[in-house]
């Protein structure tokens, strides 16, 4: 059967090129791989080379024809035991391809050509499309009653946040035996800051490994791990040296389940401290909340109690998505009450009222919240009665809840140590005005770490944090007091 | 539709920074080298033809609109992939980065889904989600199809890792490139992999550029094999081009790594015949050095010239393969072609998995 050979692209926007000669000539045999034209583009000069056998039967595009548009059948090969002298062209040179999206040849001889040609290059401005189907941010409002998560009568026992964390990794680890912790120090030296105590010595080194100081390579080697099926919790020494892995939480975790067209999850969990410390400088103190919460693919944590520490790590190392937890460096060593029960999970993407109130709503979460709490005592002695919810998890962000507490009190004041721009009071703001726009009796205010680079001296440090004065100060000011 | 098309770019002569093809070329086939019976020879000639002409047709899919974005073709490189493929075991895994058809095709997966997949079809293995650089398959234990230079090195240690933590006694061949070689992960996988003594084979497939750059422009080191010297990973050049080469070097590397003693790397010095992606105009070699690689050392012609001599098998004995073949990548290509692309509701599916 005769073959047309038509003028190639060969790059996504090339239109139309130069036949600048023909390198075999009528009656020629030509075999795969053997070059037959060159073309010319105004950026390159490139070869047509043939992949089938057969003869060149007849050349329909001379030598130095320009502006031979893509897809123009420029010569007949003949098969095999054809009688090249009698081989016509099988179709006309269609007119010049049009800019984009032309129908290809293939699809006019199946009588697609009323269909669009799926090119994925040009645009999908002309390509009739429904209407996505808009992700479910609010559904019908049914705020999460975080007081049901602890049943009534639950003994309590005080306990850090340090050894809360320890106990939920502890639990899994015995609940599943592929569940695994890595990173530097975790095992021999008991933690950097003594989070994984007492793990190496229940679970042996199999299971709890000594890393390198690579943290690039071992997040890797994390998330490969993960795609087999295995938990691993890796544990960053602070998530400001995640910055040399972030290609493996983003890229190779995050959305590989996309990428794969739903085969390929990772369960895997990246945790660590997170924000600022104390006295430590500009590289070790970042609140990246928002950084990993503007990743689809992603699920972000930031605990404040001990109880939610303990209760949401469970909750992330069960999730069978990827979960960035951070945890706060300060807030180790802080004790709270923490139910006495066999199994007790918290539910990611469920904000907590931390306290009730009906004049204004401070959200935060994480760090943040000790100064919203403070805040809200000071507030009470002036008459201003402060409702605080912790957000608990940053992506997804439970709205529902954030938009029940404003319609209740009309005021909004967001708390967090992260940049403000593009922060998580940023995004706080725009869904209270996206969704509870007529309940707002003032604009949203936020409360955030200044716009600079984190300060040594003692002073400077403290200016650039938040602070409780500054929450008061916000809560009044939308409250016009 | 008879042609694939190249820009190759007329080379400038006497431009600077031009490799020497008979520096480092790839060596001829010693007289001791391994030889293959007849039903090997007859298997990788199947296997790399397929791989050559699904590439052939991706090519000039790409050229007629069908195609989209970043094409990365791997001709030229056959006989590295089918080479350790005929190497490995049951539930060996693989991993590898963007110029992923060959290898996927070795793995054993459907042409057709491979071939949506790079049309961006709703049939495509990553439901059209993916494209050509994003596939995977946990069947078939191909883990991807990665487009961040370098970061497959990591994660393939992390699947030997697996491995080795469930004493499955499978390993995972990791394939990258002479580019991806000079990334830092690498030595920090290295290193993981030789302290915990992970089941896992490192391949660098040496095709002599990373995109533009030559090695011996982008390396200090130009001899890969020895990249492991300083962790202790023992390493071998292998003769790319070579099937019976890579298949024996993969037997020993393999071997290596299932038995306990830690990884292994293999350079295989090989050569793409296209450019680097589809629109490489590919001005950094010579025309030369490009027509001497494919006459000299073709791998496919290799074997082919084996058939014909040594098992005298008839030219229409091949002709019978080829159709074959060709039968099997017409098909995928006429599927990828019809197959509708994925319905809009998939934009929002596939993000989390549900908890439980
Ligand atoms: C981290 C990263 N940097 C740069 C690129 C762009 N890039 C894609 S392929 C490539 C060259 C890699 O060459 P090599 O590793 O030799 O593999 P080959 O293409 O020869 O198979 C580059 C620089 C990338 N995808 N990822
Ligand atoms: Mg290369």
């Amino acid at each position: 059967m005769a073959i047309d050979i038509l003028m190639p692209a060969l790059s996504p926007t090339m239109e139309q090129g130069k036949l600048a000669k023909w390198l075999k000539k009528e009656g020629d045999k030509v075999k795969p791989g053997d070059v037959l034209a060159e073309i010319e583009t105004d950026k390159a000069t490139m070869e047509v080379e043939a992949i089938d056998e057969g003869v060149l039967a007849k050349i329909l595009v001379g030598d130095g024809t320009d502006n031979v548009a893509v897809n123009t059948p420029i010569a007949v090969l003949a098969g095999e035991g054809e009688d090249a002298s009698t081989v016509q062209a099988s179709a006309p040179a269609p007119a010049p391809a049009p800019a984009q999206a032309a129908p290809t040849p293939d699809a006019q001889a199946e009588g697609l050509a009323d269909r669009p040609a799926p090119d994925g290059r040009s645009g999908t401005d002309q390509m009739p499309r429904a209407e996505p189907a808009a992700p479910a941010v609010i559904s019908n409002r049914t705020t999460h009653d975080a007081m049901a998560e602890i049943p009534e009568g639950t003994e309590m026992v005080t306990m850090t946040v340090r050894e809360a964390l320890r106990d939920a990794m502890a639990e899994e680890m015995r609940r599943d035996p592929d569940v695994f912790v890595m990173g530097e120090e975790v095992a021999e030296y008991q933690g950097a800051y003594k989070v994984t105590q007492g793990l190496l010595q229940e679970f042996g080194p199999r299971r709890v490994i000594d890393t390198p100081i690579t943290e690039h390579g071992f997040a890797g080697v994390g998330v490969g791990a993960a795609y087999t099926g295995l938990k691993p919790v890796v544990e960053f020494m602070t998530f400001n040296f995640a910055m040399q892995a972030i290609d493996h939480i983003v890229n190779s975790a995050a959305k590989t389940l996309y990428m794969s067209g739903g085969q390929l999850g990772s369960p895997i969990v990246f945790r660590g401290p997170n924000g600022a410390a104390a006295r430590v400088g500009a590289q070790h103190s970042q609140d990246y909340a928002a950084w990993y919460s503007s990743l689809p693919g992603l699920k972000v944590v930031v605990p404040y109690s001990a109880s939610d520490a303990k209760g949401l790590l469970k909750s992330a190392i069960r999730d069978p998505n990827p979960v960035v937890f951070l945890e706060n460096e300060i807030l180790y060593g802080q004790s709270f009450p923490v139910p006495k029960l066999d199994d007790f999970l918290v539910p990611i993407g469920k904000a907590r009222i931390h306290r009730e109130g009906k004049d204004v709503t401070i959200v935060s979460y994480g760090m943040g919240m000790t100064y919203a709490l403070k805040a809200a005592q000071e507030l009470e002695k002036e008459g201003i009665d402060a409702e605080v919810v912790d957000l608990r998890t940053i992506r997804p962000m439970d709205t529902d809840t954030l938009v029940a507490s404003v319609m209740k009190t009309g005021r909004c004041v967001t708390v967090d140590e992260g940049f403000p721009q593009s922060g998580v009071g940023a995004e706080i703001a725009t869904r209270i005005m996206e969704h509870a726009f007529d309940y707002l009796d003032a604009p949203v205010a936020r409360v955030t770490g200044k716009d600079v680079p984190m300060p040594y001296a003692a002073n400077l440090e403290k200016l650039a944090l938040p602070s409780v004065a500054e929450v008061v100060q916000a809560a009044k000011a939308v409250c016009y007091r | 539709m008879a042609v694939a098309a190249r820009k190759a770019g007329r080379a400038a002569s006497g431009a600077a920074n031009k490799t020497n093809p008979s520096k480092n070329p790839v060596k001829k086939a010693p007289p001791n080298t391994p030889q293959f019976d007849k039903t090997q020879d007859l298997d990788a000639y199947r296997e790399m033809l397929l791989i050559r002409r699904f590439e052939e047709k991706s090519g000039q899919m790409y050229g007629m609109g069908l195609i989209g974005g970043f094409c990365h073709l791997y001709i030229g490189q056959e006989a590295v992939v089918v080479g350790m493929q005929m190497a490995t075991k049951d539930g060996d895994k693989v991993i590898t980065g963007y110029r992923d058809h060959g290898h996927m095709l070795a793995c054993g997966m459907d042409p057709k889904g491979v071939m949506a997949e790079l049309t961006g079809r709703r049939g495509g293995l990553s439901k059209g989600k993916g494209g050509s650089m994003h596939m995977f398959s946990k069947e078939k234990h191909f883990y991807g199809g990665h487009g961040i230079v370098g970061a497959q090195v990591s994660l393939g240690t992390g699947i030997a890792f697996a491995n080795r933590y469930r004493d499955d006694n499978t390993v995972c061949l990791t394939y990258f490139g002479d580019g991806a070689a000079n990334q830092g992960q690498v030595y920090e996988s290295f290193n993981m992999a030789e302290l915990w003594k992970l089941p896992v084979v490192y391949v660098i497939e040496n095709n002599r550029y990373a995109m533009g750059t030559s090695v011996n422009r982008a390396s200090a080191q130009t001899d890969f094999s020895k990249r492991g010297v300083s962790f202790n990973i023992p390493g071998e050049q292998v003769d790319g081009m070579d099937v019976r080469a890579v298949h024996e070097a993969g037997l020993r590397a393999i071997e290596h790594a299932r038995s306990g003693k830690g990884p292994y790397i293999l350079e295989m010095l090989t050569y793409r015949y296209r450019g680097h992606s589809m629109s490489d105009p590919a001005k950094y070699r010579t025309k030369d050095e490009v027509t001497r690689m494919r006459e000299e050392f073709d791998p496919i012609e290799q074997v082919r010239r084996r058939l014909l001599e040594s098992w005298k098998l008839s030219e229409d004995e091949l002709k019978a393969i080829d159709s074959k073949v060709r039968e099997i990548v017409n098909e995928a290509a006429e599927f990828a072609t019809h197959d509708p692309e994925p319905d809009a509701s998939e934009l929002y599916t596939d993000i989390l998995l549900p908890t439980s």
